[in-house]
């Protein structure tokens, strides 16, 4: 068995490993964390479109403020929730490169409302990523816009309760009412079926983008293990049982 | 019906020992250990290789792109 | 297009200046006093003739940041407002000269504070050049005190801020912005290229190419022995700057007993009052800075051992007056004379303040 073994593992017989343009950084993520798997999809799309060199990433303040240091492409960071306006820009001064943003839920379905409706309403010809976990990681667990009622995070110990935070924003439904985009969808990574799946839509998003047809939004409902105090497969799970059902999986616009 | 055969390497120093790659395996050919890699985490290895088909489903969920895979048919 | 000599507004001469200079893109969110900017980029259609970009932008906020997405892409790109929107651009600027970035702020200012008024004021004086924006960060500030002067602070504002990676501002008012006066302007200028833009600007975020590491535009740094050797960097910078780039200008100063100093508008009507004191035997001259940052501290100082007393002319409660006192090192009495809210003052109130200093 150990010859075959040998035999197996050689260049020709590669069929999975570390995207080309992921770096061998460290990333600063907790264990568990959607958002490598996100990069290495980001990573991996680029590089199979052939954009490396006309790539130009937009990395928010939040969990992904480093992204800049694990995807070896241009990155530009932005001022919290301002990436879509500073992609904008981007984008129209550079009509032939590829531009994206990639956000939290904070930065993007909170502080940065404004600039990202009005870029989607726009119809900028942009990729934004967006990861929903339903907090705010970087700081420590506070509660995002897209927290679920009654869940609990260290700025709403009791749970989020209507009278006092209002409702979960289901931010992804209403941009998907704007005439502006094209494509908005809601993905995950938690199995590899759904990240197969997430990878397509994810090109789909990037060959729009370069297509001039606006912007597409690529949700993912993500695990925060460490905010969510659980084991990352103990997130996954409370993820498909309580994240899913408030915001379920697919297309809500694509055309 | 055509066979295959899989191998997986774990870059065991990049790995964080969050465990998803061993719940995605079907076949049950990954497992952590109980050594830690220089940062602390009990990192993921291969167990069972025999059972390794190269589906790639741990690549896949690997948060980190530790996991490198390969197949053949035989 | 060749040069050519028009009648216009202040703030039309702006966006002439910009398409001709070559300008990238202007992203704008509109404001009294300073709307017929953007709205002259709109009519004239720049995007058909030189490639220009113009956006009208959500607010003042998305404004400020499509600039520092611009500007990270190597681009000459500006953007105008007049004070409560330069107030909300303030976090992009801190992050521009965080990030070391070049671009061109127009504030044509009102009155404040809050709201405030739509008529003329100069109170947004140490918001400019005292930082406005959070870190110890310089703003590269500039005067103009004619409608020729915002034509040609364009090309000054871009150049410096390229020369040095810094953001810097046309600091005007309502009076400059809204006034007519005969205007040249410059012969149409190309845009860069984006093969220009790599050579010289090759910290630009255009796509990664082979032949170099990934460039990365950001402000942050962790590290704190790290981030104190970039503010050491920028501090060093500045002083480059201060050491360089200091413009003024002295009207009958030779001979001058008294001095006025006074900026944009305050310093036209200041012109005049130096000739009416003048007539009256009173030895005036006037002292324009035309940066405010680098403020002509050095040159003023030299009068401080020839003069009796300064005046300055500001429409504020008194702002640049502290930087005066400092340059003269309070070795000469300095007054103030200053209108709020909007009002202007007039020459014959100069002339009476300037009285008191004898």
């Amino acid at each position: 068995m150990e010859t075959l073994e040998l035999d197996i593992v050689k260049q020709e017989n590669l069929i999975y490993e570390k995207p080309r343009l992921m770096n061998d950084n460290p990333m600063h993520y907790c264990p568990g964390c959607s958002h490598g798997v996100v990069h290495k999809l980001i990573a991996e799309v680029i590089d199979e479109m052939g954009m490396e060199e006309k790539t130009i990433g937009i990395a928010p303040v939040g969990c992904a403020v480093f992204a800049y240091n694990y995807l070896d492409i241009d990155w530009i960071e932005a001022a919290h929730g301002r990436a879509p306006a500073v992609a904008t820009a981007v984008k129209r001064l550079n009509p032939n490169k590829m531009v994206f943003t990639y956000q939290g839920d904070g930065d993007l379905a909170a502080i940065g409302t404004a600039e990202t409706i009005h870029a989607c309403n726009r119809g900028e010809n942009i990729v934004i990523v967006f990861i929903n976990n339903a907090i705010y990681g970087m700081t420590g667990g506070q509660m995002a816009p897209t927290t679920l009622l009654d869940m609990q995070t260290s700025t709403c110990p009791y749970g989020r309760k209507v009278e006092l935070n209002g409702y979960p924003l289901k931010i992804s439904d209403l941009l998907a009412l704007l005439d502006g985009t094209c494509l908005v969808t809601r993905q995950a990574v938690h199995t590899a079926t759904a990240v197969r799946r997430a990878k397509r839509t994810l090109r789909k998003a990037f060959e729009n983008s370069m297509a001039r047809k606006g912007t597409s939004v690529v949700e993912f409902v993500s695990n925060c293990p460490s905010g969510w105090k659980l084991t990352p497969e103990q997130a996954n799970q409370w993820m498909i049982k309580n994240m899913f059902p408030k915001y379920p999986l697919g297309d809500l616009k694509d055309i | 019906m055509a066979k295959v055969k899989g191998s997986v390497t774990v870059n065991t120093e990049r790995c964080k020992g969050c465990d998803l790659c061993v719940v995605a395996c079907p076949s049950e050919v990954l497992e952590l250990t109980n050594e830690v890699n220089s940062k602390g985490y009990n990192f993921a290895r291969v167990k069972n290789p025999d059972e390794c088909t190269g589906c790639a489903n741990c690549g896949y969920v690997c948060p980190d792109g530790c996991i490198t895979v390969y197949q053949i048919k035989i | 297009m060749a040069e050519e000599v028009k009648l216009m507004k202040g703030n039309e001469a702006i966006a002439h200046a910009a398409i001709r200079y070559g300008t990238d893109g202007y992203f704008g969110y509109p404001i009294t006093p300073q709307s017929e900017i953007m709205e002259t980029l709109m009519d004239e259609k720049p995007w058909e003739t030189t490639g220009m970009v113009v956006l009208q932008a959500e607010s003042e906020i998305a404004a400020i940041n499509m600039l520092y997405g611009g500007a990270a892409c190597g681009k000459r790109v500006m953007t105008s407002s007049s004070s409560p929107g330069i107030s909300l651009k303030q976090e992009g600027i801190s992050y521009m000269a965080g990030a070391e970035l070049p671009a061109l702020i127009v504030n044509v200012m009102r009155g404040g504070p809050g709201l405030g008024t739509i008529q003329p004021s100069q109170a947004d004086y140490f918001q400019a050049v005292k930082g406005g924006g959070h870190g110890d960060y310089r703003l590269i500030t500039l005067a103009p005190a004619s409608v020729q002067e915002m034509a040609d602070h364009v090309a000054l504002a871009f150049d410096l801020a390229f020369k040095y990676n810094n953001p810097a501002m046309i600091l005007a008012d309502g009076v400059i912005g809204q006034m007519m006066e005969k205007v040249i302007l410059p012969e149409q200028r190309p845009r860069k290229t984006e093969e220009e833009i790599r050579r010289e600007q090759t910290w630009a975020t255009l796509g990664k190419t082979k032949d170099r590491k990934p460039n990365i535009i950001t402000s942050l740094e962790l590290d704190s022995s790290i981030m104190e050797h970039n503010n050491i960097r920028f501090q060093n910078k500045y002083k480059q700057i201060e050491e360089n780039e200091v413009i003024f200008e002295e009207l009958l100063c030779d001979d001058a007993e008294y001095l006025i100093v006074a900026f944009g508008s305050a310093a036209r009507i200041s012109q005049k009052a130096v000739e009416l004191a003048r007539e009256e035997g009173m030895k005036v001259g006037l002292f324009r800075p035309v940066t405010l940052w680098p403020f002509p501290k050095k040159r003023l100082k030299s009068y401080s051992e020839k003069i009796k007393g300064i005046l300055t002319v500001e429409l504020n409660a008194g702002q640049m007056v502290e930087d005066v006192r400092l340059a003269v090192e309070c070795k000469v009495p300095v007054n103030h004379y200053g209108r709020l809210g909007g009002i202007v003052p007039t020459p014959d109130e100069v002339v009476e303040e300037l009285m008191k200093l004898k």
